[in-house]
């Protein structure tokens, strides 16, 4: 290994990226837009869901239910409908995901203390978002409930839930999202930036050049790599700074530990991208695979957005090798949690393992093809 | 259009077929990346809360927190992954992702409940908002029944309050594969015209055989179509493979017509290729023209109503979204899907894709002989 040729590799590299320099600009935007994108436009926090109201009831113990939906903030009565049949037309054609139908007995039944009922009927093709609708529907009818019969004479339900939410005391997307985005970008610029460098040298021609100077291959592939780790650290700097200063997330534990997880996340995906540039020398193909092999696992089975829990026991074993889980791990937990490295040992580890496995592939093949 | 024109696309067509199915690992990448991503999808994209593990701490150990714990268990949406009598054991496992749900019964429950002033403490952990949210419904609710029980035990019903019957329509047990296994099928095509069309074009620019291709006899428009008429049957043979695996492995049921989507698609398919060829035109190497196919493809994704509904964004995203060829397309496959909805019922989306592939398209004719010269 020689300082000089591994620096001059990096320098051309640069040089390289450097007159490219919209793939550079892209580099660094296509983080802001993915966070400022998850930051404002998407919340998993449900509210303004579209309800119609059929009131069959027309009375004024009717109309309190509905103001108890109204004043929850979660629900926007869009529709009052007239008869029954109308909920088919108003739920197929989507403009209201929840219909409320208060029966014509309701009143009655209220004012007399007999168990009164009321329907929710939901639009279930988006299973995740009904749910959530038929929970707060839940509690609201159960607030409203609880009204009624203390207004009566019951001392309501014998036992009291306490709800606390830990780590992420307002239950905000953002929260969760932010951190859990810093590992998906990180693999998006390693596996779509790295991936092409060595397809690029392979399609122009110009490997076997290099391949013809005295530079040894550990250099090459150290060289290329460094000046992506650089964009690669800056564009974690970036997504932090703007998460903390912007989304206002709360960031609990030590950014050293961070900066060292970070590095050895960056040099295992790094690697993993020369080892697939290198093995497939089509930048079409590389991309591709990139996309297959790192993007779509760091998307899916990290734990970023979907929990890893209920999946089946193949792709939880998939999710295993896959170290974006690990690094989502750690993301959340130094920035929520504050946890220290007595709790991410185990995935600071895994990190280790995959940086050194990576860059052994990208040296490996490198070696095979050259020769 | 001449004979020597259809004749000239024709051999242009079977050219690039050959250039596309030449090569067994592009050929692998084109039909049998789309069926792993549709399977990962299909599997990992779940956001039903079930079996969320749980840590109890039980203080009191009487019959009564031992039947509320086997409530929580017999829901189906918990289980116990721990149990213990100190409070710092709960802590050890939220902090190390052990547990995501705490339940914490205080000494003395059985007691207080039958004088009616029992409480349970729940601890979430947060940092997965959306599971949170729902496991708390789902805690809250199950602590509700087992006191109405109780009560109904004890014989003094609660008199008067009101009961909410919920029924889900078109999904009656509200599984989220459902919904989102049709969506993936529509980014899964977007992402290949994108790929095909944006990626090859650039690359032929950077090896130098546009050049070539443009001092031949074919006009800009006939190479154009030579280009993408290719992409668009691979689009839609991989659009009939991946529809075949929804339907039979995932078992998704399919209750509209198939016409009804292919009409879609083979507008979708236009504006696809449309973008890919405006994304050739700004691109001057692959990786500019991948970074930027990006830049499109994820803003795309999620404001689509992939995952996140379109009603809870803001006003101006919600504006946004209408100008998304994807989020028109996946409002017709669900709708489809689930609905057994017609096409005069989607007529509004129709008419939104079929105007923005038209504008694309117009956009990427007038720039793309320029950026062949250039």
């Amino acid at each position: 290994m020689n300082w000089t040729r591994l620096l001059a590799v990096s320098r051309k590299e640069m040089l390289q990226i450097r007159r490219d320099a919209r793939s550079l600009y892209l580099a660094f935007i296509l983080p802001l837009v993915l966070l400022l994108l998850f930051g404002y436009a998407i919340t998993f926090d449900i509210k303004d869901i579209r309800l119609a109201v059929l009131d069959e009831s027309r009375s004024a113990a009717s109309r309190e239910l509905v103001a108890s939906f109204e004043s929850s903030g979660y629900f926007t009565v869009v529709e009052y409908l007239g008869r029954r049949s109308e909920a088919d037309a108003v739920l197929e054609r989507g403009r209201a995901r929840l219909v409320l139908v208060i029966p014509p007995g309701y009143a009655a039944d209220v004012a007399t203390g007999r168990p009164a009922e009321v329907q929710a009927l939901l639009d279930g093709a988006d299973a995740n978002t009904a749910t959530i609708a038929q929970n707060y529907a839940d509690a609201i009818v159960a607030g409203h409930s609880t009204r009624i019969v203390r207004a009566g004479r019951s001392t309501g339900l014998p036992i009291r839930a306490e709800t606390r939410v830990w780590y992420n005391e307002t239950l905000e997307s953002r929260n969760m999202i932010v951190p859990g985005l810093v590992a998906v970008i990180m693999s998006i610029i390693a596996a779509m930036l790295t991936a092409l460098t060595i397809a690029r040298e392979w399609e122009r021609g110009t490997m076997e050049q290099l391949a013809a100077t005295p530079v040894h291959r550990l250099e090459i592939i150290l060289g290329k790599l460094a000046p992506y780790v650089g964009i690669g650290l800056f564009d974690v700097a970036l997504a932090t700074g703007v998460g903390l200063l912007v989304f206002g997330v709360p960031f609990r534990g030590d950014v050293l530990l961070l900066a060292v997880m970070t590095l050895m996340f960056l040099l295992g995906a790094l690697g993993l991208g020369i080892f697939i540039s290198a093995a497939m020398k089509s930048q079409i193909l590389a991309t591709q695979v990139a996309m297959l092999a790192t993007f779509l696992p760091a998307l899916l089975l990290s734990g970023f957005i979907f929990a890893i829990e209920p999946m089946p026991l193949v792709l939880k074993g998939i999710s295993r090798i896959v170290p974006a889980r690990y690094y989502v791990t750690v993301t959340k937990g130094i920035f929520l949690k504050g946890v220290g490295i007595d709790v991410l040992l185990v995935d600071g580890i895994a990190m280790v393992v995959f940086a050194a496995v990576g860059l052994a592939l990208a040296i490996r093949v490198f070696r095979k093809e050259i020769a | 259009m001449s004979p020597g024109a259809a004749l000239r696309i024709r051999e242009m067509v079977k050219k690039e077929f050959r250039q596309l199915l030449r090569d067994p690992r592009t050929r692998a990448i084109i039909f049998v990346s789309p069926i792993i991503q549709l399977l990962m999808f299909g599997y990992a994209v779940n956001t039903d809360i079930r079996h969320t593990p749980t840590f109890v701490v039980d203080h009191d150990g009487s019959a009564d927190s031992r039947q509320l714990i086997d409530a929580f268990v017999a829901s189906g949406y918990f289980d116990v992954v721990g149990r213990s009598g100190r409070p710092a054991d709960l802590v050890y496992a939220l902090d190390h992702g052990q547990a995501l749900l705490g339940l914490e019964i205080p000494l003395h429950f059985a007691r207080d409940l039958a004088v009616g002033r029992a409480s349970v403490q729940i601890i979430l952990d947060g940092t997965e908002s959306n599971s949170a949210t729902v496991a708390q419904g789902y805690a809250q609710r199950i602590v509700q029944r087992f006191a109405l029980s109780r009560v109904a035990a004890a014989g003094t019903v609660p008199s008067g309050g009101v009961d909410l019957r919920a029924r889900a329509w078109y999904n009656p047990n509200l599984e989220s594969r459902v919904y989102n296994v049709p969506a993936v099928i529509g980014m899964l095509i977007m992402l290949m015209c994108l790929l095909l069309t944006a990626l090859a074009v650039v690359r032929e620019r950077e090896l130098g055989t546009l050049d070539q291709l443009r001092v031949s006899p074919l006009s800009p428009t006939e190479l154009m179509l030579g280009k993408t008429l290719p992409v668009a049957v691979v689009g839609l043979i991989d659009l009939a493979a991946v529809t075949l695996l929804a339907i039979l492995w995932f078992d998704i049921p399919m209750r509209g017509a198939p016409h009804v989507m292919l009409i879609a698609a083979v507008l979708y398919i236009l504006a696809g290729l449309a973008i890919g060829l405006l994304i050739s035109t700004v691109s001057r190497t692959q990786q500019e023209a991948f970074m930027s196919m990006f830049l499109f493809f994820q803003p795309a994704i999620i404001l689509s109503g992939f995952f996140y509904p379109i009603e809870s964004m803001p006003t101006v995203f919600q504006w946004i979204t209408l100008l998304n060829p994807v989020r028109h397309f996946l409002e017709i496959v669900r709708a489809v899907f689930l609905k057994d909805a017609g096409v005069l019922s989607l007529w509004p989306q129709y008419l939104a894709l079929l105007l923005l592939a038209a504008v694309v398209l117009r956009v990427a004719v007038v720039r793309f002989p320029r950026s062949m010269a250039g």
